[in-house]
């Protein structure tokens, strides 16, 4: 506490004070003059949010005196694992809210009355409570926290800055708060994957550039003259978010007292930066970002090399230079003009080259060794989630035909796609790393109890067949009814009766996600006891105890 | 404003597919020449290299 100074207050500090100064203020004036409601309380937020990060600057200021953390202590690099920690146990918080909102949405389409009637717990506001809440908050913080270990690990440095990825993290999670209570309280873009309003955007904009820095930051100091290739995912996940998410929120308030704001993009145009921005948060948030996970996580695990490095190259440049046309299968039959729907779908099939690519250099990875699945639930996960990988991505080109749009769109066969993907593959993979990191971190030798992993992994992967057999099922049969005529030329089923006929496999959908759920609190109990009460690791200790002033 | 359209939309997918297998060629040649072997070989050890 009242160690001896030994440095001014350095710029990063005196930086990141002075800016959550003003903005605190900022905040305080439009809560205090706005005459919107949700504004005046996500302000309110805001500013004591930026007053107590503030303070936290200060406190750790006067506390360790200004002291430099070494950027390598002994020869070795001092890595930097704290936000990682923060991240590692946001994303399991966010994870099991995320999905528990996902259940009670699916109970509320079996049985409505479950929505009790409330503005705040019906379906059209939960609904982008779950998808965000799974995808920026529970997905979002598994890639924070790996994408920030794995960089320092492979680079074999520490991640610049004192501030800097405390600021990216906690500003992250301070952009979800503020996300998921507007959604609550009936803050919408009313875009879909863009919820958020005109000032979450820009906050997350300005947190976004950070990681980015961060990230850059990191393969700068790097020690390792190669960039592992995982990292090259990850920055392709960071610059594409980036753009992606300001093309398509570039929006202009109609006042800074109103949460309300207009896109400057009209029409169909609008339409298509949408589908853009919200295929390629699947292709570059829910599946690079994963991929980075991928090539990092399973080699570690299965303790060997991937199986072809060159094929990583092939498989991240085709990626990433073929995804980002694909979006415009989502308008097949609207007003956009066919020729670009066309250019979607079949930007879609090429699709399937990269991402079988993708999937096979996986799970090749473990090619003679094989014996491990049976003995490594975590490793299970993994190579299962690869496999659902595989699955997903060729069942999407499928989808992206026009003939076959024609009957799944709009219909459940959809939301069965999504997620087999979703908990298939980018839940499983993120269970999968935040098993394995969860010892790394805390320095234990092992999880608390692999037979808990393994319960885990039977009670969601039954979860997840009973959710997509049920989604297809009830899917291609809407499909197929609403088309269905008589010979009069007729609808043969009015709109309830498609309804009706679905209310089974609604039921089954809940059953499966209960279980998804169930399976998710089992992981967070064992990670609870792995922090707790697992057993240390020996070699790592030491460095460990001198390492603690760096978080 | 016809012309323009199919003009445009010609060299659009002529030069779309030459511009992606020109790039396709260029990752290929990148990965798979030999003199680089080595190194990809030695990067992929890149996560077991512990400190």
């Amino acid at each position: 506490m009242a160690q001896q100074k030994t440095g001014m207050v350095s710029l990063e500090e005196g930086g990141f004070a002075i800016f959550l100064v003003l903005l605190a203020f900022a905040c305080l004036i439009v809560a205090g003059k706005t005459f919107d409601q949700v504004m005046a309380f996500h302000m309110s937020i805001g500013a004591l949010l930026a007053a107590v990060s503030v303070f936290l600057i200060f406190k750790k200021y006067f506390d360790d005196g200004g002291e430099v953390i070494p950027a390598e202590v002994d020869g070795k690099p001092n890595y930097n694992f704290g936000p990682v920690k923060f991240a590692a146990i946001a994303a399991m918080f966010w994870g099991i809210a995320g999905f528990t909102v996902g259940l009670v949405i699916a109970l509320q389409l079996a049985w409505p009355a479950l929505n009790f009637d409330l503005p705040w717990t019906n379906f059209g506001r939960l609904r982008p409570l779950h998808t965000s809440a799974v995808i920026f908050a529970f997905g979002g913080n598994v890639l924070l926290a790996t994408s920030m270990y794995v960089v320092q690990r492979t680079c074999r440095a520490r991640m610049p800055g004192k501030i800097l990825p405390w600021f990216v993290v906690l500003g992250y999670n301070a952009f979800i708060l503020i996300a998921g209570t507007g959604y609550l309280l009936g803050a919408t873009q009313g875009k879909e994957y863009a919820e958020p309003e005109w000032y979450a955007d820009l906050w997350l904009t300005i947190v976004w550039v950070f990681y980015l820095l961060l990230f850059l930051g990191t393969i700068w100091r790097r020690k390792e003259p190669h960039i592992y290739v995982a990292n090259w995912f990850y920055l392709a996940f960071i610059v594409t978010v980036a753009v992606l998410h300001i093309t398509n929120n570039l929006t202009i308030p109609v006042s800074i007292y109103s949460t309300q704001s207009v896109i400057v993009w009209a029409g169909v145009q609008d339409a298509m930066v949408q589908w853009w921005y919200g295929h390629n948060a699947v292709g570059f948030f829910l599946t690079a970002g994963f991929l980075a996970i991928m090539y990092y996580f399973i080699p570690k695990r299965a303790e060997r090399p991937v199986y072809s490095y060159r094929l990583s190259i092939v498989h991240f440049w085709a990626l990433i230079f073929i995804y980002i046309w694909a979006g415009p299968h989502h308008l097949h039959y609207t007003a956009l003009p066919q020729w670009a729907s066309t250019l979607g779908a079949t930007f879609s099939i090429i699709l399937w080259m990269p991402s079988w690519g993708g999937m096979i250099n996986g799970l090749m990875t473990l090619s003679g060794a094989w014996d491990k699945l049976r003995t490594d639930p975590v490793l299970r996960m993994m190579v299962v989630s690869v496999a659902f990988y595989g699955m997903s991505t060729f069942e999407g080109p499928l989808m992206s035909l026009r003939a076959v749009n024609s009957l799944s769109h709009y219909t459940d066969w959809t939301i069965g796609h999504v997620h087999s993907g979703a908990l298939g593959w980018v839940g499983y993979i993120s269970f999968g790393a935040l098993y394995c990191l969860v010892p790394w971190l805390w320095n234990k030798k092992s999880l608390y109890s692999l037979k808990l992993v393994d319960w885990h992994f039977w009670v969601s992967t039954i979860g997840i067949v009973l959710y997509i057999t049920a989604m297809w099922v009830s899917g291609i049969m809407q499909g197929l009814m609403w088309r269905a005529y008589d010979n009069l030329g007729f609808l043969e089923y009015s709109f309830v009766e498609t309804v009706e006929a679905m209310h089974p496999f609604y039921i089954i959908r809940a059953l499966g996600g209960a279980l998804f759920v169930i399976g998710a609190l089992i992981m967070a109990y064992n990670l609870w006891m792995t922090v707790r009460h697992g057993e240390a690791e020996e070699a790592d200790a030491a460095p460990a105890g001198s390492l603690a002033p760096a978080e | 404003m016809n012309e323009t359209y199919s003009a445009l939309a010609a060299f659009a997918q002529t030069g779309g597919l030459i511009y992606f297998m020109i790039l396709f060629g260029i990752v290929l040649a990148y990965a798979l020449w030999p003199k680089n072997r080595e190194k990809f070989d030695d990067a992929a050890q890149i996560p077991f290299r512990e400190d």
